[in-house]
């Protein structure tokens, strides 16, 4: 099947810049005439994979694969890694600071919201070595 | 709810896409200075009231489809985040009305908070 694929630097120095990627994918599914249900899955999950990307590891590489029924992104950063990803799934759960809060970021929701919108999640993660979060996306 | 009607129950001033007031219609919103909630429990609300003023306001708002942002307390946003929310077609309002406030006077007028 073919795709289209693409990769995104996660500048992790710029809380400002942050959500260029997911932005640039919304744009090119709604070009592509993807269902407004899936665009809008994928851009929030990604999103939200971008700020824990730059609050929580200092960056990374989205890269992401469309199809003709769905899309596949990897998010990808060589952070500390996630001791208990069973706790950091949980809602509310956080170790983000006061000032990423006041940013308006940092509710314990990321992980969980982007399980929440996606059809397919996986996490790799090693501590002192990073994290890999898979999501997949299917048109339903 | 028409837009404009929010505009003058909030006494507000519109910052950007002025043009584009009179061609929205809001059928609900939602009030939240925590953007992680938003992205966690809004879907299809064309109003964010929020007193927190970055960028990442209006990146919420565009990865939500919010068609409008209205700052409360009076708080006005940067340049930057204007230019960001004019090139991205989002309505800024800034009302002087603290959040409670400006809920309630929308949620007495009718509009809803659809979940």
């Amino acid at each position: 099947m073919t795709s289209i694929k693409q990769s995104y630097i996660v500048d992790g120095n710029d809380f400002i810049s942050c959500g260029h990627a997911s932005e640039a994918v919304k744009r090119t599914l709604k070009e592509l005439g993807m269902p407004s249900d899936l665009i809008r899955r994928v851009a929030i999950a990604m999103y939200e994979g971008e700020i824990n990307m730059v609050i929580h590891a200092e960056g990374g590489v989205a890269d992401v694969e469309i199809f003709s029924d769905g899309v596949k992104i990897y998010l990808r950063d060589h952070g500390k890694g996630i001791a208990d990803i069973e706790q950091a799934m949980q809602e509310g759960f956080s170790t983000a600071t006061d000032d990423i809060r006041e940013l308006g970021f940092g509710a314990g929701m990321g992980l969980p919201n982007m399980k929440k919108y996606a059809d397919e999640m996986e996490i790799d993660t090693e501590i002192g070595v990073g994290t890999t979060v898979y999501l997949g996306f299917k048109v339903r | 709810m028409k837009l404009q009607e929010i505009v003058d129950l909030l006494e507000a001033e519109v910052v950007t896409n002025k043009e584009l007031v009179p061609t929205i219609e809001i059928h609900s919103a939602c009030g939240s200075d925590m953007m992680s909630d938003v992205l966690a429990y809004v879907s299809d609300q064309g109003l964010l009231l929020t007193g927190l003023c970055n960028p990442q306001v209006i990146r919420t708002a565009e990865m939500m489809d919010i068609t409008c942002v209205a700052f409360v307390r009076g708080k006005r946003p940067d340049d930057m985040v204007k230019s960001l929310a004019q090139s991205k077609g989002i309505v800024i309002l800034e009302t002087k009305k603290q959040m409670y406030q400006a809920c309630g006077i929308l949620y007495t007028h009718g509009l809803d908070a659809k979940q």
